[in-house]
């Protein structure tokens, strides 16, 4: 090896080092800002089981909590978003009373995904189902094919949006299962601010937790059980 | 000297025609920034009726411009002269009619300016991504028919090219009947039988739009239209009316026969207020028997008549669509059968829809767009049907 080989060698080692002396501290900076990338898995499928027997008719503070939690206004004009909304039935023949939230209801084969021409609707590994607000043109053929109306479309300009939970005028919404905190390991807003414990959220894949347990030891039903979409949100007591 | 006059008198109207239809257009677009500013706020769509009036505008536009080729089709595929003389016009009225309904979807959008996602993210199992495919292939494939029928070197090419559309347009209207029947929830969509149906509705309207048209380029050119030709193609609107309100009847009679359907059905056709009226007045007496009788009644189904009729099965049409699209969605979703519902969020109501004048008036814009691009069109190339002996059947 020639001394000129050697000393073209030598540069590119100190070149390389100070190269890594100096992204080092960006890389560091970046990947603690991304905070914590670790992707949904399909391992886990989040899902609540809904006690009909316990909600009280009247009570609203799931609907509030999600408002509060989520950002929106609460009215409930034809044109505002709703979430969660509380649903009072009456069975016609016996004349029996019951009271229920209604949500997303997260579908294994959600009918929304199905029809949205951008894939802008789209179920996450863990089976939330969400809406990317960038990607969504506003068609609303979602809201036509979801048996369940649970979707919302954004008709006006939105101020004081949460940080953790975009939203756009022009856009199509629905329930997230509070997804910015079940990544952070919290439950959703509506099962937390229960105070019938009405709500039992959990992963349906884990045959500890007590999601599962309750679901193999009660008899619960899936609204539209006929359409067969395999929802995440059970009731009991329907 | 005459001539000279009646030249000018056309000249004039050419432009007072455009202007209007461009004062049309502009209205709409008005309406677009409107909404683009505000939103949907100002329309009188909401959480319940998603889908407004622009889609009855836009939707009608797209299955008449499907239907419109039937004229053509006959054609160039059957080998009759009458219609092959008539294909050009035909084809420039189905390239009109889906650019200004598809200006009026893309524009009725909460985000329009991001229709180019639409273009570039692509899920291949929703049916609206199909038809982004359909429509720009529809384009494409129409464009090609004229180049061939226009361009005396491509005219061995017609007929292929004809043949391509009568298929491509079959699928694309099918693709449009596909948007309801995948709807399997609600309880006025879900049915195999919508695509048939419109395929069929798509003959009746496509044809009376060129009737319409059709009588105004002969006026126009202070032509009269030879009054054989005016009974074949008068009785084949005559056929197609009658067989779109068959189609109609029978995708009633069908939810009827499903149990869990007659209420919606009750609802459309019985005590739903607008609706039954809309549907028993606009569209089967003043949109498809009264123009029945004006084309068939003896003693009837002269030029005017056949114009007449022509338009009351246009506005048939929207009633119908109205009655369809809206009712459709008016009529609450059943989430829990044999329960009766109340919800803050209009479950187990009779949603109420009060069209704004910004529905209106983009819907309109539609309209212009097909206006502006027949009346040019007609004006600086010779899309006048040409009716003569040697055209061979």
């Amino acid at each position: 090896m020639s001394d000129t080989d050697a000393q073209r060698r030598q540069f590119l080692k100190t070149s390389l080092g100070a190269a890594a002396v100096a992204i080092a501290p960006g890389m560091l900076l970046f990947e603690t800002a991304r905070g914590n990338t670790e992707a949904a898995s399909s391992k886990v499928r989040w899902g609540m089981l809904i006690d009909t027997a316990q909600c009280t008719q009247g009570c609203n503070d799931c609907v509030t909590a999600c408002n509060k939690e989520n950002g929106l206004s609460g009215g409930t004009a034809p044109t505002d978003s709703q979430w969660i909304r509380k649903i009072d039935l009456k069975d016609i023949s016996s004349g029996h009373e019951l009271s229920l939230p209604m949500m997303c209801q997260h579908c294994a084969e959600p009918p929304c995904v199905d029809v949205c021409p951008t894939a802008a609707s789209f179920k996450r590994a863990d089976g939330i189902v969400l809406v990317d607000r960038h990607r969504c043109i506003g068609c609303r053929y979602c809201m036509m094919a979801c048996p369940y109306k649970a979707r919302s479309f954004v008709h006006e300009p939105l101020t004081d949006q949460k940080p953790d939970v975009p939203r756009g005028k022009g856009t199509v919404e629905s329930c997230t299962l509070c997804v910015q905190r079940i990544d952070k390991g919290q439950q959703p807003a509506c099962a937390e601010a229960c105070k019938n414990k009405a709500i039992l959220f959990g992963n349906l894949n884990d045959e500890n937790s007590e999601i599962a347990k309750k679901v193999r030891s009660v008899v619960s039903v899936q609204v539209r059980a006929d359409l067969q979409l395999n929802t995440g949100i059970r009731y009991q007591g329907l | 000297m005459a001539d000279l006059t009646a030249l000018r008198f056309k000249n004039r109207l050419f432009y007072v025609l455009l202007a209007a239809g461009g004062l049309v257009a502009l209205a709409g677009l008005y309406a677009v920034h409107m909404m683009e500013s505000h939103g949907h706020i100002i329309t009188g769509m909401n959480n319940q009726i998603v889908w407004g009036m622009p889609h009855v505008f836009a939707i009608f536009l797209i299955v008449a411009a499907s239907g419109v080729l039937n004229v053509a089709s006959i054609g160039s595929v059957f080998g009759k002269s009458i219609y092959k003389a008539r294909a050009p016009l035909a084809s420039l009225l189905s390239i009109a009619m889906l650019a200004g309904g598809l200006t009026v979807l893309m524009l009725d959008l909460g985000r329009p300016d991001r229709v180019i996602v639409a273009a570039t993210n692509y899920n291949p199992t929703s049916v609206f991504a199909w038809n982004v495919l359909l429509y720009s292939g529809m384009f494409t494939l129409v464009a090609l028919y004229l180049w061939t029928m226009m361009e005396r070197r491509m005219n061995p090419w017609s007929k292929p090219a004809g043949l391509a559309v009568f298929a491509w347009r079959f699928i694309l209207t099918t693709g449009t009947g596909l948007i309801f029947a995948f709807l399997t929830a609600r309880q006025a969509y879900g049915s195999a039988i919508l695509p048939p149906m419109f395929i069929v509705l798509s003959f009746a309207w496509g044809l009376a739009v060129f009737h319409v048209v059709q009588k105004v380029i002969y006026t126009w050119n202070e032509k009269t239209l030879d009054p054989a030709i005016l009974q074949r193609t008068r009785n084949l609107l005559g056929v197609f009316v009658i067989g779109a309100l068959y189609m109609v009847a029978t995708y009633h009679l069908t939810n009827l026969y499903f149990a869990h359907r007659t209420g919606f059905e009750h609802f459309i056709l019985v005590d739903g207020g607008i609706y039954p009226n809309l549907f028993w007045w606009g569209y089967v007496v003043f949109g498809n028997l009264v123009p029945l009788l004006l084309i068939y009644f003896p003693g009837l189904g002269k030029s005017t008549c056949v114009l007449v009729a022509s338009l009351l099965v246009i506005l048939g049409a929207f009633v119908l669509l109205y009655v369809f699209i809206i009712g459709g969605q008016a009529y609450p979703l059943d989430i829990f059968p044999g329960y009766q519902v109340s919800s803050t969020f209009g479950d187990g109501q009779i949603a109420i829809y009060h069209p704004s004048i910004y529905e209106f008036l983009l819907g309109f814009g539609g309209l212009a767009i097909a206006f502006i691009i027949t009346t040019v069109s007609v004006r600086v190339l010779n899309f006048m049907p040409n009716d003569k002996p040697y055209i061979p059947d």
